[in-house]
């Protein structure tokens, strides 16, 4: 493991944590933001017949680079009724719950940040400290459009954790597990041990999963994309009707830690749907390192197939928000609490009966 | 102690980005549900009535496009329309054709403005863009007709600045098969988009008898259910020799008169132009464009009123002449400005996100409004 590593490296546990606890930051998060911004723009461009940027670097890809540059040299701007310590706490809190959850994603099987036994309790927990953040910004700008940005991030982000939460007891239920790692060793194999097609169990009852395990699935979907925001859902940030929410009045390097944040919980929302119902890390056909005999390669494939499927769903978002409008306040809610929920019961219920039989 | 509660006041407005220009909405909030619009204008007022009066007549032209800027074609079309109403004069058929075909193309355009940013408002990006692409091609039309692409000075009293490009007609009639799957396209992607229709549909309800007292006119009117299109009504120009339909509002996807029938009443229409467009074409006569166009325009004592369907409504133009070569008074009667009046009885009772819904539903432009 890679904390096993580091510590015989530098023979501190100290240093070993903090290294290994930088690593998704340097190593993933950063890079990943930079890379996903200029994908968003150049995937949009592409499916709206523009080109999108094109003029920093080879087909513009140093135009995030170029922006980051930017954004560090304006000038942080805080407006003059708003309340300072709050404004300036919120975006690090928004960054720190995004960032929190990294810590318990399987990345492969050689490197979890932390591998508690509550790892997907815990993400979805920390998740939480996101509206926190959120809140805070809202109010604190002092400016009635964040406020209702804030509001609504709020009473959203909470309600479609429930749907959330339903799925993943469904696949507990199942599992009897909430241990990320386990959880994508249990799915190991070729790609039909995956939980959507019915897990490692077998015979009838595997097929008896498969379509509670789709249902599951796309409810999940639905209300992870509610949870960070983005179309249809991306109502907090309505740019037409609030101008852009909660970080209106951010500017410099505090917007670019709600930016960054919001990229980091496209992955970290996507890492979940593919840990629990796509075998996480596994590779859908066996592994190259296990056929050649070279064993330290496996976690090296893992690490790709992982970032692989984060990525592919991270894809699927943005095709969604460059295809469909946006809910209203009162519809979003009502198909969070008339249809989600309810549906995830009933499908919680069934799997539950399925199980005991 | 009962917490006292109380009406919130949310400026909309001057910079926010769907008020469709500067314009400001003072809301009236209880919560997020609207008690009342109050719409402030004048943002872009530019004094255009009180300059005109400063003008000769074919001096007047250029200001007329800056009105409604989205539709400058059509505002020179009422424009002249009214004057040469005043000076009694006949032009050559090929101008008149000349002038339906840049109107309806104008039409066109304008309404895919409409569209696009209507689309845009509700959180589409993709078709806003994918609207001002084929918009690009009128005003590329446009462009080797009289060299500009959004202010043309084109239609002159008694004719046209220019006879058409040698290329027009060719490109003219490419277009239009070009332009027909693209409306089935906006179709597919906004129009029956679930979400789109639940934003829409049941929302900012006209009635047919609001509409009528306000004095709404153009597609707003007719997404009420009216068939009232001036074109048909009280044909000016050659209207009278094409054929084509009024699409009205039929309560497809809700309540007559929702945002909904108001939006797809656009779409329809844009096929509608194209089909004008077409006969329009295959009749264009030969001719000298600038024979009519008068030396001198100046007018005998008297007044006048005009109308035209521009793509917003019926655009009127009240001209008095006192006998001189500047007009005495110009008077605009903006549909615009008479459908953003009907916002306040649109909007009680929905939501702030619905105000945008329903102000991009009646589609206004600023510069026709302030003037």
């Amino acid at each position: 493991m890679i904390y096993d590593f580091l510590l015989k490296l530098t023979g501190s546990e100290i240093a070993a944590g903090f290294i290994q606890s930088l690593l998704p930051l340097f190593v993933f998060i950063l890079p990943f933001a930079l890379i996903a911004v200029l994908l968003e723009r150049k995937v949009s461009a592409h499916m709206q017949d523009r080109l999108g940027p094109m003029r920093v670097g080879y087909h513009g890809i140093f135009q995030t680079v170029a922006d980051i540059l930017k954004l560090m040299q304006k000038e942080d701007i805080v407006t003059d009724n708003s309340d300072k310590a709050l404004f300036n706490i919120a975006p690090v809190l928004v960054f720190t719950g995004s960032y929190a959850a990294f810590a318990a994603i399987p990345f492969s099987g050689a490197f979890i940040g932390s591998n508690i036994d509550l790892g997907l309790f815990f993400i979805v927990a920390v998740s939480g400290l996101v509206v926190a953040g959120i809140l805070m910004a809202g109010w604190a700008s002092n400016n009635k459009y964040t406020l209702l940005g804030a509001m609504r991030s709020a009473a959203q982000v909470i309600s479609y954790e429930i749907p959330t939460i339903l799925v993943i007891i469904t696949i507990v239920m199942i599992t009897g597990t909430l241990n990320l790692y386990t959880l994508s060793e249990l799915q190991t194999g070729h790609f039909w041990n995956w939980m959507i097609f019915g897990g490692p169990s077998t015979g009838l009852i595997k097929v008896a999963f498969i379509p509670f395990m789709i249902i599951g699935f796309v409810i999940i979907y639905i209300s992870t994309l509610a949870e960070v925001n983005r179309t249809p859902f991306d109502i907090p940030e309505a740019e037409s009707e609030l101008v852009s929410g909660y970080h209106t009045e951010y500017s410099g390097m505090k917007f670019a830690m709600f930016f960054l944040a919001e990229y980091a919980n496209m992955f970290a929302v996507s890492a979940i749907v593919a840990a629990v119902f796509f075998g996480g890390y596994q590779s859908p056909f066996g592994y190259l390192g296990n056929s050649l005999g070279i064993s330290w390669f496996i976690p090296i494939e893992q690490f790709f197939w992982f970032t692989f499927k984060g990525i592919f769903f991270v894809l699927v978002q943005m095709w969604l928000r460059w295809t469909l409008p946006r809910l209203r306040v009162d519809q979003l809610m009502a198909l969070c609490w008339k249809y989600l929920i309810p549906i995830a019961f009933v499908n919680l219920l069934i799997v539950g009966l399925i199980t005991v039989l | 102690m009962p917490v006292k509660t109380e009406e919130m006041i949310l400026n909309m407005g001057p910079q926010h980005p769907s008020t469709h220009g500067v314009l400001r909405l003072e809301l009236l909030l209880e919560g997020e549900i609207i008690k009342g619009v109050k719409p402030h204008i004048g943002y872009l007022h530019r004094c255009f009535e009180k300059h005109a009066e400063a003008m000769t007549y074919p001096q007047v032209i250029p200001y007329v496009d800056r009105l409604d800027y989205l539709s400058s074609m059509y505002n020179e079309f009422g424009y002249v329309t009214a004057v040469e109403k005043l000076l009694g004069i006949e032009v050559p058929q090929r101008v008149e054709y000349i002038r339906v075909i840049m109107g309806e193309l104008q039409r066109i355009a304008s309404h895919l403005v409409a569209i696009g940013t209507y689309g845009a408002d509700l959180g589409a990006f993709t078709p806003f863009l994918f609207a001002f692409r084929d918009r690009e091609k009128i005003l590329s039309l446009f462009e080797i007709t009289c060299g500009a692409r959004l202010l043309y000075n084109y239609i002159w009293i008694g004719g046209l600045s220019h006879d058409l490009h040698p290329d027009f007609v060719r490109l003219a009639r490419e277009f239009i098969p070009y332009f027909r799957p693209k409306i089935k396209e906006m179709n597919d992607l906004l129009s029956y988009n679930k979400i789109f229709v639940e934003r829409t549909a049941n929302v900012g309800i006209l009635p047919p008898e609001t509409a009528i007292n306000f004095g709404v006119s153009g597609p707003n009117l007719r997404g009420s259910g009216l068939k009232w299109d001036l074109r048909r009504n009280d044909p000016y120009s050659v209207y009278d020799k094409f054929d084509f339909n009024i699409p009205v509002g039929e309560g497809r996807m809700g309540t007559v008169g929702d945002c909904w029938d108001r939006y797809f009443v656009r779409i329809l229409e844009m096929e509608e132009s194209l089909k004008i467009i077409e006969q329009a074409l295959d009749q264009l006569p030969e001719g000298d464009v600038t024979s009519a166009i008068p030396k001198r325009v100046k007018p005998p004592i008297g007044q006048v009123y005009a109308r035209v369907e521009n793509p917003r409504g019926e655009l009127g133009y009240f001209i008095i002449s006192d006998g001189s070569v500047n007009p005495f008074r110009v008077k605009v009667r903006a549909p615009s400005f008479i459908s953003l009046s009907v916002m306040d009885e649109l909007c009680r009772g929905h939501m702030i996100a619905d105000v945008i819904a329903i102000l991009g539903s009646i589609d206004i432009v600023l510069g026709e409004i302030d003037r």
